[in-house]
């Protein structure tokens, strides 16, 4: 099994005849995802690699029973966008887009409260259930199908810790990636608890980085619910305090924020923890023989 | 993005946030001309970024004009460094001439959006003066906090509850709750990611007065504010990441170490900075190229690398998902045209197009040096930077 995209997932794009969106609708079609509808406005009645556009996110929903979104729509209108996704009761919103205000995020989050859409992003690689859907930016040939279940903060260094894991033969329930802004529409417990239910799911992979308390609310809930054990690295030890890092969320604000302090919570809470991001492979490895 | 103070200064009192009399001066004269306008005891601030100033000696009570050209003139053309600068500090080239206050009591006043609730969060504390993670840490008790609901705001029940809650008493409350809304109102009109005053004073004669003010604003939200952008001052950045950003290397980090470190993805690009301190050396940058498919990017990289004298080899790690690994052999074939690299160059490439990356990067006959894997490169690259590989 796995969670979040499967064979069932009818998937929309948002912003698809942009550069970004045409490029990666086009990989998402050639692994064999289903593209069922693309939304730009303005562009509604024409078709764009094969897939039709609509102008209304209602409207592409109504006609093919698209029910999840991808997006790729530029950061000035990427909150609109979503709350166009949510309003139409769309129930998975995957948001590529990297460098939304916070505002618009604090929007978005007011506005999503109650309702049944659940958000990924923004500022993430997407979603990948290896061998049935890939909705995302990710690299499609690295994947394995299999059960370990991966999710991340960041994108490159979960294409490295994905390769690491299929080179090791070790395949992937779903890869989930959670973006790196501060306000992210997903936390770590939130796809934890997916993974825990997932009955095809033996062992979840966890990569944190600096910034926030995701990490240490994981391990809260890893040693209070979670059967399934868990592995994780928490990327940038060497980072100074007070810079921002690449991610909009990934600055170390306070000692909470420190990689040593959330690798140090979730070892407390059993989680095996990788000596270095280039182990994380093997320590799953070697987690998995004592299953 | 960050400001100074006296900047913040001027969009307080344009939303009607109280702060003391005073103007910026550029010149010890111009700090006399102030001081005596004012005519009183003032205070000679250092216009930094950096916390910690007070400290370091960048904060001065004199009692009149002449006192203020002198204690400006010990300021400005200097570099102040405190806890929260490197050992070279930061240049001062303005201060903030003040009517000093007379200060009852010092509380702490601060918005900034809770990445759990994923609410505005307005905080008060009596215990003004001191930072917020030292408060945190040893009376989180003494901390008032009320998270604002974006669709409707700060509302004036919420102020009175913070007010009461840090001792403020009479016409304060109603005061302190107006202060609050005029600063959630200043927040969201402006995008700011923190707005903090601190101290937050009382004066003997009962009023509310913002002593200091911080506001940092939201990078993304930057494009629609242009007066806000206008406002940076880039003396007060660190030199290569000025450089870098002037080079279109927006995601640039100077580091303590002589290892230069080009990657594409910021997750990616920590991670291999701590594998070369796990390996024994020291990154002299974080560096995440981001994922535009051109090669200038790459270009430039490597002139960072030039620039920075500090470096003794320099790490190619590049993942090519969304960045295509051909493109990023090409970029590294121009660099080594355009310019004359003499340290090592360790490089892995992984992901898309690495069979066309690979032969661009054989077929130009560049020395480099190649990895196989993450950490293969990083223990090359320490290896070469403690001069083992020429």
């Amino acid at each position: 099994m796995s969670i979040l995209v499967d064979d069932s997932t009818r998937l929309l794009v948002q912003g698809i005849t942009g550069s970004e969106g045409s490029f990666h609708t086009q990989r998402c079609i050639e692994y064999g995802t289903k593209v069922v509808a693309g939304v730009t406005p303005g562009k509604g009645g024409s078709k764009h690699l094969g897939v039709p556009v609509f102008n209304t996110i209602e409207k592409a929903m109504a006609e093919t029973g698209a029910n999840a979104s991808l997006m790729f729509v530029p950061p000035a209108f990427a909150a609109d966008g979503i709350l166009e996704a949510i309003d139409a009761g769309m129930p998975l919103i995957i948001c590529i887009t990297e460098g939304i205000p916070v505002l618009d995020m604090v929007k978005v989050h007011h506005y999503l409260k109650g309702k049944p859409t659940r958000l990924i992003g923004p500022n993430c690689p997407g979603v990948m259930s290896p061998g049935k859907c890939k909705a995302g930016i990710m690299v499609g040939e690295i994947h394995l199908p299999g059960n370990v279940g991966v999710v991340s903060r960041s994108g490159t260094l979960t294409y490295d810790v994905v390769s690491q894991l299929t080179s090791l033969g070790i395949g992937q329930s779903t890869c989930v990636g959670i973006g790196g802004d501060a306000l992210p529409g997903s936390t770590f417990v939130d796809i934890l608890k997916l993974f825990q239910a997932d009955k095809d799911t033996k062992a979840v992979v966890l990569i944190g980085e600096i910034g926030g308390t995701m990490e240490q609310e994981a391990a809260e809930f890893i040693s209070h619910e979670m059967t399934k054990p868990v592995v994780a690295f928490v990327a940038g030890s060497t980072a100074p305090p007070g810079k921002r890092m690449g991610h909009a969320g990934a600055i170390i604000t306070g000692s909470a924020g420190k990689a040593s302090e959330k690798m140090r919570a979730l070892s407390r809470a059993g989680v095996s923890i990788a000596p270095t991001p280039a182990e994380i492979g093997l320590t799953a490895k070697k987690v998995l023989e004592r299953v | 993005m960050k400001i100074h103070e006296y900047q913040a200064k001027a969009l307080f009192a344009q939303y009607g946030i109280p702060v003391p009399r005073g103007r910026v001066a550029s010149t010890p004269a111009e700090a006399r001309e102030i001081a005596a306008e004012i005519g009183d005891k003032v205070v000679i601030k250092a216009q930094v970024y950096a916390g910690g100033r007070g400290k370091a000696g960048g904060i001065k009570l004199v009692n009149n004009p002449k006192e203020a050209e002198r204690a400006a003139s010990q300021l400005i053309g200097t570099r102040m460094v405190t806890h929260q600068t490197g050992a070279e500090g930061v240049p001062v080239s303005k201060v903030l001439v003040e009517e000093a206050s007379s200060v009852a009591r010092e509380l702490y006043l601060s918005i900034l959006v809770d990445g759990t609730s994923h609410l505005p969060v307005m905080m008060a504390s009596e215990a003004g003066g001191m930072e917020i993670e030292e408060m945190a840490q040893s009376t989180p008790e003494k901390i008032f906090k009320s998270y604002i609901d974006p669709a409707i705001g700060f509302q004036p029940f919420q102020g009175r509850k913070l007010a009461y809650g840090i001792n403020l008493d009479g016409g304060q409350i109603g005061e302190a709750a107006r202060l609050m809304t005029n600063l959630y109102r200043l927040f969201v009109d402006k995008d700011c990611s923190l707005a903090e005053i601190n101290p937050l004073v009382v004066t003997a004669d009962g009023k509310l007065l913002a002593l200091d003010a911080k506001l940092s604003f939201d990078d993304n939200a930057l494009y629609r504010h242009k007066d806000i952008q206008q406002l940076q001052d880039k003396e007060q950045e660190e030199p290569l990441e000025i450089q870098a950003h002037d080079w279109g290397i927006n995601n640039y980090v100077k580091m303590e170490g002589d290892i230069g470190c080009m990657v594409n993805g910021a997750g990616l690009a920590m991670a291999v900075n701590d594998l070369i301190q796990h390996c024994g050396g020291r990154a002299a940058n974080f560096l995440d190229i981001g994922t535009l498919n051109n090669t200038e990017r790459v270009v430039n990289s490597f002139r960072m690398f030039v620039a920075d004298h500090r470096i003794k080899a320099v790490l190619v790690n590049i993942f090519g998902g969304m960045a295509r690994v051909d493109v990023i052999a090409k970029g590294i074939v121009e660099a080594y045209q355009q310019m004359n690299i003499t340290f090592p160059v360790v490089i892995r490439l992984a992901g898309t197009n690495l069979g066309e990356g690979q032969r661009i990067l054989a077929e130009s006959g560049i020395s480099f040096v190649q990895a196989k894997d993450f950490y293969d490169g990083a223990r090359k690259v320490v290896a070469a930077a403690k001069g083992a590989v020429k």
